[in-house]
């Protein structure tokens, strides 16, 4: 990144360097430095670090307890760090104008129930100071499948059309950052689907996205990038294809020749059981190792009856990540 | 400007909160029911007097009381109201978790709280004054009694509302919805008796107990200002006509104004409270 912010130390020094920054066209998104808060003596969260690009789709991934939700409150200036720093669209999180353009879908979703859904938008945009046009405002509420639902008071919401109208809360006042925290967990499954167009249409139009969800599947799904909380800590961070590292390939082999086994272990570390041949991709291996492989194994003599691309799941290596911190007691 | 939007557009949320949750539809019902009430006993006793029962001056004094006596009844409706409703709006909201989405927004955390605060001003103030002017009106449909200081009167019933409903707004920062309500409203009734108390002991000649009164006003001046609102609406007459010695132990006589001094502590006291309430929401985790 083009930035530094690390350098910032006093009070007055963030608002220095935030007008530095401004100025520079790819400070990220989120940046957030060492973030550390105690809830009495157990603590919550614990040195976390990590950055959401502009236009990045992020997914942030733990157990129950892990931080997540504490530490997307500290992105937020909801909760106050003990120690760290963040920095939201290139301005200190301490300055309230950093959120100006970010939109927020908290896990615990309320809104004023005395107040009707279009009127809620209304508030929250005049909040955010950004003139949205009452036309623009309906049709956020379309998108999340509420149009027919504006005049409606929020207290007659069901729990998924309170998180829907938490999604258009989100959206509504043209943000450059949205966080969604578990944006999904009231939704059925066509919600879902929505809630996934919707990040994927924010990603396409440029807008940076943290998104807290158990289902790993979406993470998996529309996230550039993951970084995955473990008991306050950070675990792991990477692109999918660095955390998930190499694929796998599944053959149904017979008339396995010496020569072609010789062939199956210069490719990668394979694993026979009966017939089935599982053998590691290497990852840099491009699009033409299965093709080339199973063309060199039929010229070896080997029948080929199955062959099966196998991909280490996004579920499997955050359950590997979450056992390997853990030690033994799993 | 920013921050004064914010600050306009909670207070006005605040008002249409107050409105959708039928809280004014509540007070206007009761209202009404002790308008009319007061206003039938006004009426009785414009007939009591018609009949010569009364002397003149008995029946301004007997105004003054009934009419102190009501707007206590007013008093303890807005302290009510205010105190219950600046806790479910505040810690309420923090609690439930809308707060969250609201305080995401670009603002300062003070200034919505100000936004808050001024809301339930506005609220509470407005009901009494327009409560306790209509009051005023029906005492002088029944029986023409007009009292002597109607506007500071009403100011300083308003200014009563706004010490209670500043202390609600601190305890609301602190401590549950409901617990900071009680609280509110457990602090007012037990200063009002502190001030009857004080009174007991001014017409005593025991300074120990009049200094109970003394300290409780200072602590927390809404005695002290309802003290003032009674005695700019009640009839000059009335302290000669009632017996000077026996007119401190009574509670809905006042005998003095009240000094500069004192509504300068008050508009201090509530800055300080205002001050101590902003510094601990600015504080609190959500």
């Amino acid at each position: 990144m083009a930035a530094d912010p690390t350098a910032v130390g006093t009070d007055a020094a963030p608002r220095a360097a935030a007008l530095v920054v401004a100025d520079l066209p790819s400070a990220p998104a989120v940046w957030c430095s060492g973030l550390r808060k105690r809830y009495g003596r157990r603590p919550a969260v614990d040195d976390v670090s990590l950055e959401v690009g502009r236009g990045e789709v992020v997914g942030l991934l733990g157990p129950n307890g892990a931080g997540k939700t504490t530490v997307i409150k500290m992105l937020l200036g909801l909760v106050h760090p003990d120690a760290g720093e963040v920095m939201l669209l290139g301005r200190p999180a301490a300055d309230p104008a950093a959120r100006a353009r970010v939109g927020y879908l908290p896990e615990l979703f309320r809104y004023q129930p005395w107040l009707s859904a279009a009127e809620v938008l209304a508030l929250h945009v005049r909040l955010a100071g950004v003139g949205v046009p009452a036309q623009e405002q309906r049709a956020c509420l379309s998108l999340v499948g509420l149009a027919e639902r504006a005049a409606d008071r929020v207290g007659g919401f069901s729990k998924g059309m309170q998180q829907r109208l938490g999604l258009a809360v989100a959206l509504v006042a043209r943000p450059e950052l949205v966080i969604l925290d578990e944006p999904t967990s009231a939704l059925d499954p066509i919600g879902r689907v929505d809630v996934r167009d919707i990040v994927l249409e924010l990603k396409s139009r440029a807008v940076a996205v943290l998104l807290n969800s158990h289902l790993i599947g979406e993470v998996e799904r529309v996230c550039d990038r993951v970084v995955i909380l473990d008991r306050g800590r950070l675990a792991a961070s990477g692109t999918l294809a660095e955390l998930l590292g190499q694929r796998e390939l599944r053959l149904q082999l017979t008339d396995l020749s010496a020569a072609a086994q010789e062939r199956l272990a210069a490719t990668g570390k394979a694993e026979h059981a009966g017939d089935w041949v599982t053998v590691a991709l290497p990852a840099d291996g491009g699009d033409t190792a299965v093709p080339d492989l199973v063309r060199d194994l039929v010229a070896l003599g080997a029948r080929v009856h199955a062959v099966e691309p196998g991909r280490i799941s996004l579920e499997d290596r955050l359950l590997g990540i979450l056992r390997e911190g853990h030690g033994d007691d799993r | 400007m920013t921050i004064a939007r914010t600050v306009l557009t909670i207070a006005a949320l605040t008002l249409r909160e107050a409105s959708r949750r039928r809280v004014l539809l509540a007070l206007a019902v009761l209202t009404v029911v002790l308008l009319a009430l007061s206003g039938w006993g006004f009426s009785r006793l414009a007939a009591e007097a018609g009949d010569s029962t009364l002397t003149s001056g008995e029946a301004r004094l007997t105004a003054s009381i009934l009419l102190n006596l009501v707007m206590f009844g007013f008093s303890l409706i807005a302290a009510l109201g205010t105190a219950f409703l600046a806790g479910p709006t505040l810690s309420g909201e923090t609690e439930s978790g809308i707060a969250l989405s609201v305080l995401a927004r670009p603002i300062r955390r003070p200034a919505f709280l100000l936004g808050k605060w001024l809301g339930l001003v506005a609220f509470g103030s407005g009901f009494v004054v327009l409560a306790g002017l209509a009051q005023c009106v029906v005492v002088w449909a029944t029986v023409g009694y007009w009292p002597p200081e109607p506007a500071a009167a009403l100011a300083l019933l308003a200014a009563q509302t706004v010490v209670l409903l500043t202390l609600a707004v601190l305890l609301s920062t602190a401590i549950s919805p409901m617990a900071s309500g009680v609280v509110a409203v457990g602090l007012f009734g037990t200063t009002w008796v502190a001030g009857v108390v004080g009174g007991l002991g001014a017409s005593l000649g025991n300074d120990a107990i009049v200094r109970v009164g003394s300290v409780s006003r200072m602590l927390l001046p809404t005695d002290g200002l309802w003290r003032g609102a009674m005695h700019a609406f009640q009839d000059p007459s009335a302290l000669v006509q009632f017996g000077a010695a026996d007119v401190d132990a009574f509670p809905f006589l006042s005998t003095a104004p009240l000094t500069v001094t004192y509504l300068a502590w008050a508009a201090l006291w509530v800055a300080m409270v205002w001050g101590l309430a902003a510094a601990s929401f600015l504080r609190k985790d959500l």
